[in-house]
């Protein structure tokens, strides 16, 4: 029973910490082409 | 802003530490289904947030509709994709939770199916938001995110109008329903953390959809500065006395 409570507790911090992953790689994204843009 | 965020950051995991503790160790085993119960402290928290979320992205798009400004646009987006981010949260966890209490991961229940469309519903909106590129997506979205967040009351309702496998609510639920003191501060503590994480990650989405904004402005401009330099370079038809056109 309560590896269920565990297996919750870990897919809801997989699900969250994946998406600020997510984030943070598209900031990185922003940052690189910006960059681009000023060099042109 | 990136200190404001760290220390924002900070109040968020000190926030989400005190609810995990009234969660899993403060508040009371339940009686018939034991310590398992306790994903109710984020099950619950994660779908009413997502319900915010969706709500928050209603309001954007109406506003969108009306002004076509750029802001509430990144508004409607960046809720529209944390409330999906919680949604999978609530579509995750309750399965973990029934098997071990209904026997059985899913059922086609009112409040299950009408929660899988409400997620759908805003999968959608993001796909479309991705993949189409007219000028006229920002617009088609925001209808969309408008007629889709119908979805929501259906949800909230379900279970007051139809018999499910799903419980009946606990708060305000009418007689019989209600929670242990100690439970419902963990609940609201829980909610509250997430609320705020939610507040933060949203804050975050903004602003890169802002960023992103200004990237697209900023290179729409110098494509028109070329395009201008372009035609001012083209050599000028020559007149020559006595030649017809």
């Amino acid at each position: 029973m309560i590896k269920f409570l565990y297996a919750a507790y870990a897919v809801t911090w997989i699900i969250h910490l994946s998406y600020l992953a997510i984030l943070g790689r598209g900031f990185k994204r922003v940052k690189d082409e910006r960059r681009e843009l000023g060099r042109k | 802003m990136k200190s404001k965020l760290s220390i924002f950051g900070c109040l968020v995991l000190a926030l989400l530490g005190y609810a995990y503790y009234l969660g899993m160790y403060a508040a009371p085993t339940e009686a018939t289904m034991g310590d398992v119960q306790r994903i109710f402290y984020y099950h619950v928290p994660s779908a009413w947030t997502a319900f915010l979320c969706f709500f928050a992205n209603f309001v954007a798009s109406i506003v969108y509709l009306f002004h076509r400004g750029r802001r509430a646009d990144a508004l409607a987006l960046a809720t529209a994709e944390v409330g999906v981010v919680f949604c999978t949260v609530v579509l995750v966890t309750g399965p973990l939770w029934a098997r071990p209490v209904w026997g059985i991961w899913w059922t086609w229940d009112a409040r299950l199916t009408s929660t899988l469309i409400l997620w759908l519903i805003y999968v959608s909106y993001l796909i479309l938001r991705k993949f189409s590129s007219g000028g006229q997506t920002p617009v088609l979205a925001a209808a969309l995110a408008v007629f889709g967040f119908i979805d929501v009351p259906i949800v909230y309702l379900s279970i007051r109008f139809f018999r499910t496998q799903h419980p009946q609510p606990v708060i305000g639920g009418g007689e019989g329903s209600g929670l242990d003191p100690v439970m419902a501060k963990a609940l609201l503590v829980n909610w509250l953390a997430f609320l705020v994480l939610a507040v933060f990650v949203l804050a975050l989405r903004y602003r890169l959809e802002r960023l992103r904004q200004r990237l697209e402005e900023a290179h729409l401009l110098r494509e028109e500065e070329a395009g201008a330099h372009e035609q001012a370079i083209e050599p000028q038809p020559v007149f020559e006395p006595g030649r017809r056109a």
